[in-house]
């Protein structure tokens, strides 16, 4: 079985005036089915670059992305991407944005209510389907658009740094409720992060970007499922691991260990 | 203070917390009645001081005096001149603003999707906006006569630019982000017109819908007071040249009621648009 996701040397150059920037340089990375990826590097490294070519929303200036074996070309509804910002429609109450993916695809109304509904009670937010999005708290709007994501059940998830703008408690529900959607779903996901904590509590492997997207790290998380933060912070292993993540954020050249 | 906890239905975590309160009339209108009686007070000393001051401090033929604005309105309204000139200058109003604003929109949109095109002719356009309209009305006379199409057309010039200005406005500030939002979902390009650049830019339109009414005005009297035989602007005029000021007043007076008739369908509309926008001054 192919690999989920591949990506074959990928770079990818922005135009500015009359020169070009880099921003990611020869980028290689395989996801496989069914884990859970989390991309660590610091601001500007090119996460976010990486996860739109992921996604669909822009090309490669050179190299190759493959989705299941198969060259990308253009967004796909397999997969769900949950940028940094918020993207939910001002002008549609709750429900109607968290409906919006099904409404494209012409799914009844009945239909849609069901499945919205259900989505919502699973996020924590039954009760607030007629609010407008200025009216919820930023907590419940990452909320809506985690909901929005999963309506049309992708099979892979891109999560670019989702829970960033959140305090550290409503944080860290959140990615116990993220863990509590994947586990045993078989669902992949990318999760991009500069935190190594967050990325040591939810990946299966830790990838560590450089400067321009090449693989400076990429481990394999020995922790043991469900990890909880306080309880882990003392482990020796997640010590180690946590100091020789830190190193390679700031620049060391660890070679690269393969995932086992 | 525990009260209001203890009958909080179940809430999500970080959601706002919100109490019902109980408001006395006084509480909840008192502010804005006192407003409105002082401007009531406003009004009514102006009118007293006019009375008072007209005749005695300036001549009656510069500011002629309120009774006799009055006498004049009633005069006019008796004989049917008021009705039909009135009628005459909404009807200008109207159909500049309603074809202006339709041609305004309909550019907006279709130079907004045709990037290129508007590139080029962005300098010209903006060139052309900056063209007072009252320039352009002697040319208008000599195209569309002293009737009731040249005001029309002089409307509809200054309500289509501001609309089609705003219009565009609009269209470029729509957030990438949300259409983005739509192209991860599948949705096609009329999907991502209908679904995000048509509501999103939706509060361009209506601001330069709101802008441009007040101009349709300003565009239908400035018509009627280059040329014309009918109107308020001809009224305006037509009184001026006799020297009867109360009625230069009396016209003025009857502009002035229906520029504050548009004036609230102009906020009525604000209100009902923004009601998807963040609110600064909530309770």
């Amino acid at each position: 079985m192919p690999p989920v996701l591949e990506a074959r040397q990928v770079a990818k150059l922005f135009a500015k005036d009359n020169h070009r920037i880099v921003a990611l340089e020869s980028c290689d990375l395989v996801v496989k089915e069914g884990t859970f990826v989390a991309l660590l590097g610091r601001s500007g490294c090119g996460k976010s670059t990486l996860l739109n070519l992921f996604a669909g929303l822009s090309r490669p200036s050179s190299g190759q992305i493959l989705l299941r074996g198969a060259a990308l070309s253009g967004p796909c509804p397999g997969v769900g991407y949950l940028t940094q910002s918020d993207t939910l429609m001002p002008w549609r109450k709750l429900h109607r944005n968290i409906e919006l993916p099904l409404e494209l695809r012409g799914v009844e109304r009945a239909e849609r209510k069901r499945r919205s509904d259900q989505l919502i009670e699973m996020v924590g937010l039954k009760g607030h389907e007629g609010h407008y999005p200025r009216e919820l708290s930023g907590g419940m709007r990452r909320r809506a658009s985690l909901a929005r994501m999963l309506i049309s059940d992708p099979g892979l998830l891109l999560l670019d740094e989702p829970f960033g703008a959140l305090d550290a408690q409503l944080r860290a529900e959140m990615q116990a409720e993220l863990l509590r959607l994947w586990q045993g779903s078989g669902r992949s996901v990318v999760f991009v992060t500069h935190d190594i904590e967050e990325a040591l509590v939810l990946g299966d492997r830790v990838v560590v970007l450089g400067e321009r997207g090449q693989v400076r790290l990429d481990v394999a998380v020995p922790l043991e499922r469900p990890r909880d933060l306080d309880d882990i912070r003392v482990d020796p292993d997640f010590v180690n691991m946590h100091r020789q993540l830190n190193r390679a954020l700031k620049g060391g050249r660890d070679d690269v260990i393969p995932a086992t | 203070m525990t009260s209001f906890l203890q009958h909080e239905p179940s809430r999500a975590i970080g959601a706002p917390l919100q109490i019902t309160e109980a408001l006395s009339w006084r509480q909840r209108h008192g502010q804005k009645v006192l407003i409105f009686a002082a401007r009531l007070g406003v009004l009514a000393a102006a009118i007293i001081g006019w009375q008072l001051m007209a005749g005695h401090l300036i001549s009656l033929l510069f500011v002629s005096k309120p009774t006799l604005v009055w006498h004049q309105l009633v005069v006019w309204a008796d004989a049917g001149t008021l009705w039909s000139n009135s009628w005459i200058t909404i009807k200008e109003i109207l159909l500049g603003y309603v074809l202006g604003a339709a041609a305004g929109v309909l550019v907006g949109f279709g130079l907004s999707s045709l990037r290129a095109l508007s590139s080029v002719l962005d300098p010209f356009i903006m060139a052309l906006y900056a063209v007072p309209k009252v320039a352009l009305a002697p040319l208008f006379i000599v195209w569309f006569g002293i009737g009731l199409q040249m005001k029309v057309i002089l409307a509809a010039t200054t309500v289509f630019f501001l609309v089609f200005i705003n219009t565009a406005a609009g269209i470029k500030q729509v957030d990438t982000g949300l259409i983005d939002a739509v192209r991860l979902m599948g949705g096609s390009r009329a999907q991502l017109i209908r679904k995000v650049i048509l509501p999103a830019s939706m509060s361009g339109v209506l601001t330069g819908l709101r802008v441009a009414i007040p101009y349709a005005l300003i565009g239908a009297v400035i018509g009627e007071l280059v040329a014309s035989n009918k109107g308020l602007g001809y009224l305006i005029n037509d009184s001026a040249s006799t020297l009867n000021t109360a009625g230069v007043f009396a016209a003025l007076v009857t502009l002035t009621v229906i520029a504050a008739i548009l004036n609230a369908l102009v906020n009525i509309l604000g209100r009902w648009t923004d009601r998807w926008r963040p609110a600064d001054d909530e309770h």
